[in-house]
């Protein structure tokens, strides 16, 4: 078995295109579910939104990439309001479930036949719809820190990925350390209190699915450019959950919480399924074959979540005496 | 907000002109409800037909478990839709406004169940109540130096608030870990915090240790020497009896009695609402006193 090989994959997974994307989308649940108390459990259609908005932009209606970036973020914004107007006057549960069935109604909208001509359909939008991105990378070759290397094309998207991060990351502590961010936090706490001191609580509850719905929006964005590519399957639920697993694991309501627990998150899964890998095909565990590692690794990753549940249900940057005066 | 203030003897003056019967004009009302209903299935939980709540006072709203309280200060404040009425606040219909824009407009309320905000410390619950913070609007909360100035100003009027509710010294600690008693002073901070007109208390008195009941009850008046009206449901009759200018009575959704307090306990009517109307008679099956019997 290959330690070093099986580290270094880890690292790079680490620091890479997917935990730049779950990243991001987490900061969006941070901002929604972290701080508002909104329980959006469809994070993944904003992320269709993203993707779709660039692939078809680009390669069914001609538009170039820059348009494309815009459409995506107005649909975005269209896509908050369309849930938000009918759910946040209602109970928290009620958006949870408008959520998650907008996000599968999103992907079999997009796979489906008789939308094919623009959105692909199973087979979703292949080509090269994100050249005018690539067509700035400055990199001559892949970039490389120490045991963790990427191809020219990533570099260049995990760039602009990592900052992407930090300017949204930026966003959440400008925002959440102001009198507005205090108004987020109060509407988690008990929305009829924040009501009857006279602030518009749906209009805050709408802003806040606004910009988190954005921040979906880019994660989106950078899937679907590290691909060049949009296929309605890999927008399933299980994305948002994974986004809400990261937000946990860092630490809901916290800064960098979505950082630190897409970085880990993604380090322990993919150091879980290389090792898996190694040894099975070492022959070390001969009941298992290969194939039966993808779904075993994420037996592991349950199982870690259950015992953070248990022992830090804070997660790492949480306040468990916080925590503990939650009334939910 | 009118800066006058209001001492009790001019207060009770005020009321020596009322009619002392459900519905009687007040020389200054600064809320006016008419025919008020609402109605929960078949049971009309509160049908008040007229009621006048006089500027500047102290008022009381008492009345049995279900007499419709709490229900008709939802009603008022917007926080439950009514089946019919029209109810004004300085003149203004005030029947339709969300909740939120009736504080704006100086109405303000607390909660029966307290409403302290526990993941926020105690001064950031006092600063929420503050008006005019441009930092709360979405795009400017992202430039410091923007609200910053304002932001001081409401968090000097915070903690001079809290200090006069004893609550500076906790100002830091999150209001999730404060007492019962503790947090029922919080939301009266944090709802003067908005500098209000009037101030609608939903049973300030509930789980309160009388040690603390005694500061309230000064907070209370102290509310109103500063000229805001003060309108409160309670159950406890030594608070209605020690603070109140005028004692409003409701029982099963109807106003039943008005009056000053000392006299509208002794009204009859007031007496049955609480006790029930056959107090008096004795639950034997002759009708005659147990007492009676045993001389027998």
């Amino acid at each position: 078995m290959d330690i070093v090989f099986v580290l270094e994959q880890a690292l790079t997974q680490s620091i890479g295109i997917q935990a730049i994307i779950y990243c991001l989308a987490a900061a969006g649940l941070n901002i929604q579910f972290g701080y508002t108390g909104l329980l959006n459990f469809g994070q993944v259609a904003f992320m269709i939104v993203g993707g779709y908005s660039i692939a078809a932009t680009v390669l069914s209606f001609g538009g170039s990439f820059w348009t494309a970036l815009v459409v995506g973020i107005i649909s975005s914004l269209i896509l908050s309001l369309i849930l938000g107007l009918p759910t946040l006057r209602l109970r928290a549960d009620y958006l949870a479930i408008v959520t998650i069935a907008t996000s599968e109604i999103l992907r079999l909208v997009v796979r489906s036949v008789a939308l094919r001509e623009w959105f692909g359909g199973v087979n979703g939008l292949n080509g090269k719809f994100a050249a005018q991105f690539y067509a700035l990378n400055p990199y001559q070759s892949g970039i490389g820190i120490g045991p963790i290397n990427f191809s020219q094309n990533d570099s260049w998207v995990v760039t602009i990925g990592w900052i992407l991060v930090a300017i949204v990351i930026l966003i959440t502590f400008l925002l959440t350390r102001s009198p507005w961010g205090r108004i987020l936090k109060g509407i988690r706490e008990d929305e009829e209190a924040i009501r009857s001191l006279g602030k518009s609580v749906y209009w805050y509850k709408m802003q806040a699915l606004m910009l988190g719905g954005v921040m979906g929006t880019l994660a989106g964005f950078i899937f679907a450019i590290a691909s060049q590519s949009v296929q309605p399957d890999s927008y399933v639920p299980d994305v948002t959950f994974f986004a809400y697993t990261i937000l946990l694991l860092g630490g809901a309501a916290r800064v960098f919480g979505p950082v630190v627990g897409s970085i880990i998150f993604w380090f322990l899964l993919v150091f879980i399924g290389q090792t898996l890998d190694q040894t099975i095909s070492a022959g070390y565990i001969p009941f298992l074959t290969s194939t039966q590692v993808g779904p075993i690794r994420f037996i592991f990753v349950g199982i870690g979540l259950m015992c953070l549940i248990i022992f830090r249900p804070q997660g790492i940057f949480g306040d468990r005496k916080e925590l503990a005066l939650g009334g939910r | 907000m009118d800066a006058k203030t209001f001492d009790i003897d001019e207060v009770q003056n005020i009321f020596k002109n009322v009619e002392q019967k459900p519905g009687s004009k007040k020389p200054d009302p600064i809320i006016l409800a008419k025919k008020v209903v609402r109605k929960f299935g078949g049971l009309t939980a509160v049908d008040v037909d007229h009621l006048e709540i006089q500027r500047g006072s102290i008022t009381a709203l008492i009345g049995p478990n279900g007499a419709g309280k709490s229900t008709f200060f939802n009603l008022l404040t917007s926080f439950d839709q009514a089946d019919g009425g029209k109810w004004f606040f300085n003149k203004e219909d005030i029947t339709k406004i969300s909740p939120n824009k009736l504080a704006q407009k100086g109405l303000v309320r607390t909660f029966q169940l307290t409403k302290a905000l526990s993941r926020l410390s105690v001064l950031d619950n006092a600063r929420l109540g503050a008006k005019n913070q441009i930092g709360e609007s979405l795009f400017a909360a992202l430039f410091k130096p923007l609200w910053i100035k304002r932001e001081l100003e409401v968090t000097k009027q915070a903690e001079d608030t809290l200090a006069q509710f004893n609550l500076l010294e906790k100002k830091s600690d999150f209001a999730g870990s404060l007492s019962g008693g503790q947090r029922k002073l919080l939301e009266m901070a944090r709802a003067l915090m908005l500098k209000p007109e009037m101030i609608m208390l939903d049973e300030p008195m509930a789980g309160v240790n009388p040690a603390l009941k005694q500061s309230l009850l000064g907070h209370i008046k102290n509310i109103r020497k500063k000229g805001t009206t003060v309108l409160f449901v309670e159950h406890d009759m030594d608070m209605v009896h020690d603070i109140s200018d005028w004692v409003i009575v409701m029982a099963q959704g109807k106003i039943i009695a008005e009056g000053p307090p000392s006299l509208v306990m002794k009204n009859s009517d007031v007496i049955d609402a609480y006790l029930g109307s056959h107090h008096k008679t004795f639950l034997t099956e002759d009708g005659k006193s147990l007492a009676t019997d045993e001389t027998q």
